[in-house]
């Protein structure tokens, strides 16, 4: 169970889906605060939701106010950097470069993407912790070696 | 708490050489604010391992109060840049201004110029996202300079005033220590001579010596404490008072005796100047209050003392100016006012009516800067634009003026040393110049409240101004520039400035050069009116008046005899635009003059810093020569000089006014230590 644990970690890193900042967070988890990274990602999913909600909206708008999705999306960025989701980082960097441009197309396009990306990150990382809540807490605060 | 006996890294524990043991940067009490949650639970949990003591907050609106409701509760700020409800740069200058904490800014965004707007706001790090834990565990470190560099301020200013032998002393010690470390402009300088004086007083008290360094508590000279302060000296009696009664008597807990030390140095020199110029300024002081308070929105919460504070630097700075020698030719020292000026540098931190004991404002300063120049400052934002269209003015007046005079980046000064005649010699004949300036004194109204107090005085130099004007028509091209950057002292002299300014602009039926003329030497009286204004701001208009009279005397003198060698000099002073808009080199320059003053460590804001930096100028009767340093810094060291030497000329003009005043001539008008701090009886 562990190790099935211990794998599904190193696809999740391996495939991009994370990346060393998610490291860090464990390496913040301890005894005293066993569900840290849990708790992290779960806090990052709720506030990201959010903010693909606004996103969504001004988009709907149509009025592609590009300072104010640019505005978003750097805290989506923020966020997602912090929590380690690269692949969900990767799309929104597109995204200002296109807000940056006045690029609506590629906006809309690439904003989509990132949701993409985001509900996939979530569920494996759902499904992880899932199992890592299973296996006992001591194996999933381990690195993945 | 932390302790600082170490100031070393965490290595250097006495826990037992692990790397980790040493508990030194623990506790440290940090807030954490940023929008983000997810950032916000991770940092967190980042500065728990760190064994930080950590207080989040998601809204700057709501990390401010807290810091205001428990102003030393927090060692350090970490904060990001974009919050939806107040910009990051914003809450670090609030920060740095009223709570002096170092703050540390953080973003995804790592793009240099966001960077560099951290290190101009005075942000002691910038950290980009995502943060690892690496950065934070060093963060202490901010804390530990900073309090090292507050605890080496307060204990220059304070126990150098503390001694057994006598406050006087002590002070007389620190302005010539100040003139003496004026070869080195910068602030590291002053820093220096402070160390030395932290040699002399480390005996002085445990506390000082103490790792409480770190945490020394900020003593807020609110208004009731500094009455209570001023009635206690006034019971001792001011000659008698010593930071050890005052204390006694005030008994107020937790009040050092260096925090009575160096208010009273302060005080002090508040009062001399009170003393010096009260005769002719009673009605000034007061409607400079007025006035200031109308203008500078800020200001309301200063009180007198507040004022008189602010003028204590440049009294200070002038008694340092002074104690240059008016006949030194060295004036490219801007930084000799360094010393002195840096105590009183939180003098100027107007946001709340607190004067800070050593300047630990550092790089945020540029709040306090702004502050600062609520009292010079509010003047010198309005000077500049004033300036500018006074410069447009003067310089089409001005037709032989020579663009090349730094003079202008003054500010205040630019007007002025546009239009300062350079016919020294010959300016002399014409007395009346200075009514002139008090003239354009009344037409300054637009300038602000201040101005509004200067109008009441050029009543009397309204009949000064023709004579004026036809000195300056000799002398058309020759406006010594130098005397500009005196004029321009910021806080008084703004209104002054503009009156001057004005001169020039209604001098232009007289003609282009008479008006520039008119309106240097206007400038140039602006910058000792200052002086005298500046105390007597809360007192009488009248005096004012007569100050102006008086300074306009040596300063047209002095802008004479600099004319004569600071032709090139004068010149650069006479295109106003060019001074003004000038190249941020001069403003550095005068950022260096300026450390002394104010603005100190706050390089944000160069106008305004030049502005307080003149205007400290001005307040110090030395300023005068302060400025033709500061000129010769920008534009060449000679004509500076020159500008004190030949003060011959000025004395038939002083006493030639003076009689007109009906002041009594100083005998040595243009020479300033004949003027300010030395006659003033302390």
């Amino acid at each position: 169970m562990q190790r099935q644990v211990a794998l599904i970690k190193q696809s999740l890193f391996d495939q991009g889906y994370l990346d060393e900042q998610f490291m860090e967070l464990e390496e913040l988890q301890d005894d005293a605060n066993p569900n840290f990274v849990e708790e992290v990602s779960a806090l990052y999913f709720k506030d990201s939701a959010r903010l693909i909600n606004n996103i969504d909206q001004a988009l709907e708008r149509g009025t592609f106010d590009f300072n104010r999705l640019d505005s978003y999306m750097h805290q989506f960025k923020g966020s997602s950097t912090s929590i380690g989701a690269s692949k969900v980082k990767a799309e929104c960097t597109t995204f200002r470069e296109y807000c940056r441009a006045g690029n609506a197309e590629g906006c809309l396009r690439t904003f989509q993407q990132l949701k993409k990306e985001h509900s996939t990150l979530r569920k494996k990382l759902e499904h992880y912790f899932q199992l890592a809540r299973q296996a006992g807490p001591k194996e999933t605060a381990r690195r993945p070696k | 708490m932390i302790n600082p006996g170490h100031g070393r890294g965490p290595d250097s524990g006495t826990a037992g050489g692990g790397s980790n043991s040493d508990p030194f940067p623990a506790n440290l009490r940090v807030l954490v604010v940023d929008d983000d949650p997810t950032c916000l639970m991770i940092l967190e949990r980042m500065l728990r391992t760190c064994l930080y003591r950590v207080t989040k907050c998601n809204r700057a609106e709501i990390a401010l109060s807290l810091l205001r409701k428990n102003k030393n509760g927090f060692d350090i700020v970490i904060s990001d840049v974009h919050m939806p409800d107040m910009d990051g740069f914003k809450l670090l200058e609030h920060v740095g201004l009223e709570m002096d904490l170092p703050v540390i800014m953080m973003s995804a965004d790592d793009s240099k110029s966001v960077v560099l707007k951290g290190v101009t706001h005075g942000a002691v790090d910038y950290l980009i996202k995502p943060v690892r834990i690496e950065a934070l565990k060093n963060i202490w470190q901010h804390v530990v300079r900073k309090k090292r560099n507050e605890w080496n301020i307060s204990e220059h200013s304070g126990g150098s005033i503390e001694d057994t032998g006598g406050d006087r002393d002590r002070q007389q010690q620190q302005r010539e220590d100040a003139d003496n470390n004026s070869s080195s402009v910068n602030e590291g300088n002053w820093r220096n001579s402070r160390k030395r004086k932290e040699e002399e007083v480390d005996e002085q008290g445990d506390d000082k010596e103490d790792t409480s360094s770190l945490k020394k508590p900020r003593v807020v000279w609110s208004v009731e404490l500094h009455q209570q302060f001023v009635a206690a000296v006034n019971q001792l009696g001011v000659d008698k008072a010593v930071p050890k009664k005052i204390l006694e008597m005030m008994n107020v807990p937790g009040l050092t005796r260096e925090n009575v030390a160096s208010h009273l140095q302060k005080y002090r020199i508040y009062l001399r100047r009170l003393g010096g110029v009260s005769q002719h300024q009673g009605n000034m002081n007061h409607s400079f209050m007025t006035g200031q308070d109308q203008s500078f929105g800020h200001l309301s919460s200063l009180n007198g003392f507040d004022l008189a504070v602010a003028g204590q630097l440049p009294a200070q700075s002038l008694a340092q100016f002074q104690a240059a020698g008016l006949g030194r030719p060295t004036l490219s020292n801007p930084g000799m006012s360094v010393s002195p000026l840096v105590d009183q540098r939180t003098i100027f931190n107007f946001e709340n009516p607190k004067i800070r004991f050593g300047d630990g404002h550092g790089p945020t300063m540029n709040n306090g800067n702004k502050q600062m120049n609520l009292l010079h400052g509010v003047p010198t934002g309005m000077e500049p634009k004033q300036f500018a269209g006074s410069h447009m003015r003067v310089q089409q007046q001005i037709t032989g003026v020579r663009p090349g005079q730094n003079v202008q980046s003054r500010g205040m000064m630019l007007p002025v040393a546009d239009q300062l005649p350079r016919g020294g010699p010959s300016m002399l004949p014409s007395l009346g110049q200075q009514p002139i300036l008090s003239s354009s004194v009344s037409r300054r109204s637009d300038l602000t409240g201040a101005v509004a107090v200067r109008n009441s005085i050029p009543e009397t130099n309204s009949r000064v101004l023709p004579t004026t004007h036809s000195v300056f028509n000799n002398f058309p091209s020759d406006l010594p520039r130098n005397s500009f950057p005196l004029a321009s002292a910021p806080g008084i002299s703004v209104p002054m400035s503009a009156s001057y300014q004005e001169e020039v602009n209604s001098s232009d039926a007289k003609g282009g050069s008479s008006a520039a003329t008119a309106a240097t030497a206007g400038f140039g009286n602006a910058t000792y009116d200052i002086f005298n204004d500046f105390p007597q701001h809360q007192q009488h208009n009248n005096n004012i008046s007569n100050k102006l009279n008086d300074w306009d005397l040596r300063n047209m003198g002095l802008v004479f005899n600099s004319n004569q060698d600071a032709a090139t000099a004068t010149t650069a002073a006479f295109s106003t635009s060019e001074a003004y808009s000038s190249s941020s080199t001069q403003r550095k320059r005068r950022e260096t003059d300026a450390t002394m003053m104010a603005e100190h460590g706050q390089n944000l804001q160069p106008p305004s810093r030049n502005l307080n930096h003149l205007n400290h100028v001005y307040m110090d009767g030395g300023s005068v020569r302060v400025k033709s340093e500061r000129v010769a810094e920008t534009v060449t060291c000679p004509p500076a000089n020159t500008l004190f030497q030949e003060q011959y000329n000025q004395e038939d003009l002083m006493s030639a006014f003076l009689k007109q005043e009906g002041i009594p001539s100083v005998d040595n008008e243009f020479d300033f230590d004949g003027y300010s701090i030395d006659n003033i009886p302390v």
